[in-house]
């Protein structure tokens, strides 16, 4: 990934799954074990995912109904939240929930839309609508945007640490080229990027970070606007695969912190070996 | 500096760097097609600057609104994407249709990064169309538009000189005028109006 070994000839904070095999990180537990431990026989049931995005689609058959909508909108610089009927005008938060919605099939899904209709994806509508789902509480916050713009960085820190104290995890996709973006690099929050294989349950957690985990980013069969399905390429597509396993390991383990999460999902990823 | 030693002093030296990109860029990736868009921020719209392959020589200065559809996906969240079954999607048929009349399978779109600005997009259509495009493709072109993101910031830092030097004489006319007692104010006022077919005659031949 990025910084890491073996991945000069790949995208920014992308992972190769044989350089990442061949240098497995130890773990206290056998990955078997960890992985049954944290998630299984969970659904998901219980927990509150929210997806800040394009909006969601929830008349897509691979999303269903959906427990909250609104949008930020931004007015002669004043910022609100309002109820939204917009749905998704990109398809990219509709392939966001869909990917959540297939790992944790009984979770809730609330949608924050802060791109597309009238709104221009600035960095202030972002922050606000960010400020939001964390005050909401919601205990999985998916968040496969960023902005490049450095002026908000420390707003995105701030949030980003509220909402680790609070006990929401950010789950928040890397840039897929190499720049600087936010909040993406916060160690509040947990930062995913992509690997190429396409079992759901296939993820690595990074050992050279500021990447924590790489999951299915290429070629990944997605939820979109209309009803329809598409093939699509990113670490936005990686993140809610991510998210939806935290979610998962939540309904199993009500109130786990972010830490705790992080923990978790780095015992059970696919890279780790047992020490003993 | 001469317009022989300057390629961005007028406008054919900079379409041609612009333009030698996507061809290089469509070239590379045996793509069908691959189009730089700029952001027009005041117009809230995307406008072709340079096309190569399907649609060469017809749509540069066409204009589509910045905010819907894959390309507007791109500017507005700073990130390339790549989808692979276009023609699944209707409203993806039109929007390229509209674009380039190729109704490409496969659409990947990066964002023209320039320190914190979005300037525009790059698109490539059907790259590499019979292998898989991967990672590593992802990679490779986005150099292509890492590169192409600083020829577009050149461009544009020309284009405001260019603006700049044709407004600092008028902005001189227009202080000149500003001292004028009322009666020569009118009559300059309308000595310039009466130059102003007389220009726009000059335009069109």
């Amino acid at each position: 990934m990025g910084d890491g070994a073996a991945a000069s000839d790949l995208p920014a904070w992308s992972i190769d799954r044989e350089a990442a095999l061949a240098e497995p990180l130890r773990s206290w537990w056998s990955r078997a074990d960890a992985r049954d431990w944290a998630w299984g026989g969970s659904s998901g049931e219980g927990v509150r995912v929210c997806i800040i995005d394009s909006g969601v689609d929830e008349a897509h058959p691979a999303v269903g109904p959906i427990q909250g909508a609104v949008a930020v909108h931004e007015i002669d610089g004043e910022l609100s939240v309002a109820a939204d009927d917009e749905g998704d005008l990109y398809g990219h938060g509709t392939a966001c929930a869909g990917v959540v919605r297939k790992l944790a099939p009984d979770c809730e899904i609330h949608s924050v839309r802060v791109l597309g209709g009238d709104l221009t994806g600035t960095g202030t509508v972002l922050v606000h609508g960010l400020r939001w789902a964390i005050e909401r509480g919601f205990e999985v916050i998916n968040l496969s945007v960023s902005t490049t713009k450095s002026r908000f960085a420390a707003d995105l820190r701030e949030l980003t640490d509220l909402a680790y104290f609070r006990g929401s995890l950010i789950v928040a996709s890397a840039h897929n080229m190499p720049v600087e973006s936010f909040p993406w690099r916060f160690s509040a929050v947990l930062s995913v990027g992509s690997h190429s294989g396409d079992d759901p349950f296939e993820y690595y957690a990074n050992p050279h970070p500021p990447v924590e985990f790489a999951a299915p980013g290429v070629d990944v069969e997605l939820a979109w606007t209309g009803g329809s399905t598409i093939r699509a390429s990113g670490n936005s597509f990686a993140t809610p695969h991510i998210a939806g396993l935290a979610a998962l390991v939540l309904a199993k383990h009500p109130g786990m912190r972010p830490f705790e999460l992080k923990t978790a999902l780095r015992a059970a990823s696919s890279n780790v070996r047992s020490a003993a | 500096m001469s317009s022989h030693q300057d390629p961005l002093a007028n406008e054919n030296g900079r379409r041609a760097l612009l333009q030698s990109i996507v061809a290089l860029t469509l070239s590379v990736f045996g793509a069908k097609a691959c189009s730089i868009m700029r952001f027009d921020e005041d117009a809230r719209e995307l406008v072709f600057e340079a096309v190569a392959g399907e649609g060469e020589g017809a749509l540069v200065g066409r204009r589509i609104p910045a905010s819907t559809g894959i390309a507007g996906w791109s500017l507005a969240s700073e990130e390339p994407i790549s989808i692979d079954d276009v023609l699944s999607h209707p409203r993806f048929d039109r929007e390229v249709a509209e674009q380039t009349g190729y109704i490409p399978t496969k659409l990947t779109v990066f964002p023209l990064l320039h320190g914190e600005e979005s300037l525009g997009v790059l698109s490539v259509l059907d790259a590499g169309a019979t292998a898989h495009f991967g990672l590593a493709g992802m990679q490779s072109l986005g150099h292509f538009a890492s590169h192409a993101a600083m020829a577009l910031a050149a461009v544009e830092a020309a284009r405001r000189g260019e603006r700049s030097r044709a407004a600092a004489p008028l902005a001189s006319l227009a202080a000149a005028i500003d001292s004028l007692d009322s009666e020569r104010r009118r009559q300059t006022l309308a000595l310039i109006a009466a130059l102003e077919p007389l220009i726009r005659r000059q335009d069109d031949a």
